[in-house]
């Protein structure tokens, strides 16, 4: 048996944007090949996709067709022969009917190809698409050539008016603009023409050539420059040392975001004992060519890193002018939201906040000054560095540490991964920012819906929570969202929740049911609320805790199946039965002493340790009594038994063995 | 080494080459060279049309009194418009390059995603900045929408920041090192421009006529589009008049905002106002340019 074709296909397109071609390219991994694996790689100019072992034909199928019973007689089997379009010797006769056996044959995978491929390459899903030719096709930029092969055959379709073939096209300036290429020497041949078809290879070409100029490892710089490079190669330039004198900070950002450089750090003189890095006056860029013999590369970039150094050397030397304090009225004329007004409104209410949370006057200060740096040039030009810039002006202006450290950080954490504000003070101007844009944006309905956040909502709920319970901020999450959340257009305190939930869940590793079972319970503070997970977590695979959990669950649904209201009857330990009844209200006297004045886990394990009681109690033990007052005193019973054990963690939303066979 | 005017005059020598009408610059105040007509109208409707013009740009709030060496509150862009775009595009817009003496095997190109939006124009497109050595040194457009129409063919718009490159082409760090022609500096041909302008536009612009001019503006963009709506020649009609007005406000909505006099509850009105006279204006235009309105008149 034949092991099949090998198939190439190259889209050629203008340069794709770095971050999406991932994204692309995992699409393309799902590409049909009839039975192949689909090998995809991709550069800014080309998505490919190859496969080996791609079938010929698809196989001959064969279709069984009912025809008339063979007691309508031959002229019924002659005319369904004809409407089938064979001849009557094709039928047979099977059982009391006739019966036509059909083979549709397989078609060449090549014609099948021909007409999915278009349809496939125009079914990627980008973040923002264009037109530009007039079959009105819409990708990601334009389609200039398209290679698509299956052996030694062209694959014949048109995608927006570019026919396929088999010339691909070398780097914009090194290689050849038209190279014949077939399956086989296609990866060699885009080589030769200055392309490097494997972004691994690409990355690591990268890694290695940055790392020996010394350049400090950054993963998401080498991400972006892996896609928009298709032969990198790494240089490295120097600037004066006296830029050194602006923060590193304004000099990072100017090098890394701006003109995608590496930073170079170079280790501190370990005198008085300080340890460390400290940035050194170089710079390593990726280019996208073979080299720069004559040095023009070198020099042209650092002329640019020169004109954005001077640039913020002159913005730090202007903003110095009009101290901070001198702009919060400015604030009055930088939109924080066209419905809820200026940034002036906004630090007012921020600074109120702090107040509410106990923020010192350090905070409060800080609260007060946090958005005056987004007038300030520095911030106009490298928006990424706002709250850095306000921090590092504070502190040029004499503002005491603790103001202008709760200043720097209190855009903090701008994600999953980064740390929260370092001081307290810091994290509360935080908490309180983050707290306003929540209460503000929900106030006038601006509510995150799927995949749609324009105001980053759920980082700044992310950010809170993570404040929180690392901060171990003792605020109970429900005193921090009064009394404005009743008045929202959405639900902040649901939406919160779930971001608690999240953060437990996909940050801390716990158990989704375990996150369940204590925010059932009660909320209160978030450190609280660790607390119990952990303990939770920890007595979970003790032998009594799951089966215990079955049977909370079951008390709770046979009070939900009577109705129960607690009010109704008062508990009478009078009129227990002795034996399995009183041996567990005697166990959980017992146990109720234990747990109480305990750290979580030991009341956690005190709890479990009733279980064998319980097991015994439903074994032996009627709920449903005839007498009503025994039976109403059972419920009142377990209804105790429930509250008291359920303010750790509600038990009765643990998932068991049970639940899962349901 | 070139002379600013001789790199821009080989600049429209290679677009003269390749069948572009050379425009001169629009005499309307604009913020960018796609505001002139001669982008934002012709890239609406069905015909093709290849133009290439030098236009100074007035950004007041950008000014910075001469005393920044890179920015400037007028500074000068190569307008490029070809539509439709043709295939080889880039390939042309690197020739370009070659053409003002630029070695490409020497230097490091890149075509970094900067997608283009104007909201006071309703206008957007995708594209890239083009990196050389490591300087923005053009802005690259396929435009999609203008005055919030989508476009029959899509242009390319090439936007070269002229001051930029030269100051890369001849290794000088300042703008106003630039040799114009021989002999004369940059400075000394528009230095004062930058100071006086600063003054003018963040100092002294006497703020209330600015909005009485912006209203004046208004009205009479606004008067000239609904005369269009009841005009029964409407091929004879001045919508080219209409869009200076809406130009006009344009700027005066620029200098007014340099000047810090519009405050964060009008600013979105604003636009919005000025956004309303642009896509009323290109709807008109578009109406006009309608192959049955041109067989019709």
């Amino acid at each position: 048996m034949s092991a099949g074709l090998d198939f190439l296909l190259e889209i050629g397109t203008e340069e794709i944007p770095d971050w999406m071609i991932p994204g692309a390219v995992a699409q393309l991994q799902k590409l049909e090949l009839f039975g192949a694996v689909p090998h995809v790689d991709a550069t800014p100019r080309r998505l490919v996709v190859q496969a080996s072992g791609v079938a010929e034909r698809t196989p001959d199928q064969t279709q069984i067709v009912k025809g008339p019973p063979l007691t309508a007689g031959e002229k019924a089997a002659a005319g369904f022969a004809r409407k089938q379009g064979v001849e009557l010797s094709a039928m047979a006769k099977a059982g009391d009917y006739w019966e036509l056996t059909k083979v549709i044959p397989g078609r060449p995978v090549r014609d099948l190809l021909a007409e999915s491929l278009p349809v496939a390459v125009l079914a990627l899903q980008w973040p923002k698409t264009m037109y530009w030719e007039p079959t009105g096709a819409r990708f990601i930029r334009p389609i200039r050539w398209i290679v698509a092969l299956l052996g030694d055959e062209v694959i014949p379709f048109e995608i927006a008016g570019v026919k396929s073939g088999n010339i691909t096209r070398g780097h914009r300036r090194l290689g050849s603009s038209a190279i014949p290429v077939t399956v086989a020497n296609y990866e060699s041949e885009l080589r030769r023409n200055f392309v490097i078809l494997s972004s691994v290879e690409r990355r690591r070409k990268i890694e290695m050539e940055t790392a020996a100029l010394g350049a400090k490892p950054d993963a998401g710089l080498l991400e972006t420059l892996t896609f928009i490079t298709e032969y990198p190669t790494a240089i490295r330039g120097d600037f004066d040392p006296a830029y050194l004198e602006l923060p590193p900070e304004v000099l990072t950002t100017v090098m890394r975001h701006h003109q995608k450089y590496f930073s170079v750090e170079s280790e501190l003189s370990s005198e008085g004992g300080i340890q460390g890095r400290r940035l050194a006056p170089h710079f390593v860029a990726v280019m996208n060519t073979s080299g720069d013999p004559e040095g023009l590369v070198k020099k042209g970039n650092e002329r640019v890193l020169k004109a954005r150094f001077n640039d913020a050397r002159f913005f730090w030397n202007v903003d110095q002018h009009k101290k901070l304090a001198d702009r919060v009225e400015d604030l009055s004329h930088v939109t924080f939201h066209a419905k809820l007004g200026s940034y002036l409104e906004k630090t007012k209410r921020v600074v109120e906040l702090v107040k509410k949370l106990k923020g010192d006057e350090n905070a409060q200060r800080a609260a007060l000054l946090s958005k005056t740096d987004l007038p300030t040039d520095m911030v106009k030009e490298f928006t990424d560095l706002q709250g850095i810039v306000g921090g590092l002006y504070a502190q040029a202006q004499g503002e005491p540490e603790a103001v202008w450290r709760a200043i720097y950080d209190h855009y903090k954490p701008l994600s999953m991964e980064d740390s929260i504000p370092a001081t307290l003070d810091g994290q509360i101007v935080a908490l309180a920012d983050k707290l306003d844009t929540l209460q503000q944006c929900f106030r006038i309905g601006l509510v995150p819906t799927g995949s749609k956040d324009p105001f980053a909502l759920r980082r700044a709920a992310q950010g809170v929570v993570k404040i929180l319970v690392e901060g171990k901020l003792y605020y109970e999450l429900d005193d921090l969202l009064q009394p404005e959340s009743a008045a929202g257009g959405g639900d902040l305190r649901a939406f919160l929740i779930e971001r608690v939930q999240h953060y437990f869940r996909e940050v801390r590793g716990f158990q989704y049911d375990e996150v369940n079972a204590v925010l059932a319970s009660r909320t209160g503070t978030l450190a609280d609320v660790e607390a119990r997970l952990r303990a939770l977590a920890a007595v979970r695979p003790t032998e009594n805790f799951e089966p215990l959990a079955a049977s909370f669950k079951r008390i709770r649904n046979i009070l939900k199946q009577a109705a129960f209201d607690p009010e109704s009857w008062l508990f009478d330990v009078q009129l227990l039965e002795a034996g399995p009844e009183r041996n567990l209200y005697d166990d959980f006297v017992r146990v109720k002493n234990e747990a109480s004045g305990k750290t979580y886990a030991q009341a956690l394990e005190a709890i479990a340790s009733i279980r064998p009681n319980v097991d015994i109690f439903f074994d032996k033990v009627l709920v449903n009594a005839k007498d009503e007052n025994v039976r109403s005193n059972r419920l009142a019973f377990l209804h105790a038994i429930l509250t008291e054990f359920s303010t750790i963690a509600d038990f009765s939303a643990i998932v068991t063995a049970g639940d899962l066979n349901k | 080494m070139d002379t600013f005017q001789q790199t821009l005059f080989k600049l429209k020598r290679y677009w003269d080459e390749r069948g572009a009408i050379i425009q001169e610059p629009y005499d309307v105040e604009v913020g960018a060279g796609t505001m002139c007509p001669e982008t934002f109208l012709r890239v609406l409707g069905p015909n093709p049309y290849k133009v290439a013009y030098v236009q100074p740009s007035r950004r007041p709030a950008d000014g910075r009194y001469g005393e920044n060496p890179n920015r400037l509150y007028k500074h000068q862009q190569l307008q490029v418009i070809l539509k439709p775009s043709p295939d080889d595009i880039l390939d042309q817009y690197l020739g370009s390059l070659e053409a003002i003496g630029i070695d490409l095997t020497k230097h490091d190109i890149k075509f970094e995603e900067d997608n283009w939006e104007a909201p006071t124009l309703g206008a957007w497109g995708v594209g890239w900045q083009v990196m050389l050595d490591g300087l923005e040194i053009t802005q690259f457009t396929y435009f999609q929408q203008c005055g919030g129409i989508d476009l029959d063919l899509v242009p390319a718009e090439i936007t070269y920041g002229l001051e930029r490159l030269v100051a890369f082409l001849q290794g000088v760090e300042s703008v106003y090192g630039i040799e114009w022609t021989k002999g004369v500096k940059y400075a000394q041909v528009r230095l004062a421009d930058e100071l006086q302008f600063s003054v003018y536009n963040f100092e002294m612009a006497n703020v209330d006529r600015l909005w009485r001019l912006f209203a004046e503006y208004e009205a009479e963009c606004k008067e000239l589009l609904a005369k269009y709506e009841d005009s029964d020649d409407k091929s004879r009609f001045p919508v080219l008049a209409t869009y200076d007005q809406v130009l006009k406000c344009s700027h005066l909505f620029n200098l007014l905002d340099a000047r810090g006099a519009i405050s964060v509850t009008e600013r979105v009105g604003i636009i919005k106002r000025v956004r309303d006279l642009a896509v009323g204006t290109a709807k008109a235009w578009v109406d006009q340019q309608t192959p049955a309105r041109q067989e019709a008149a």
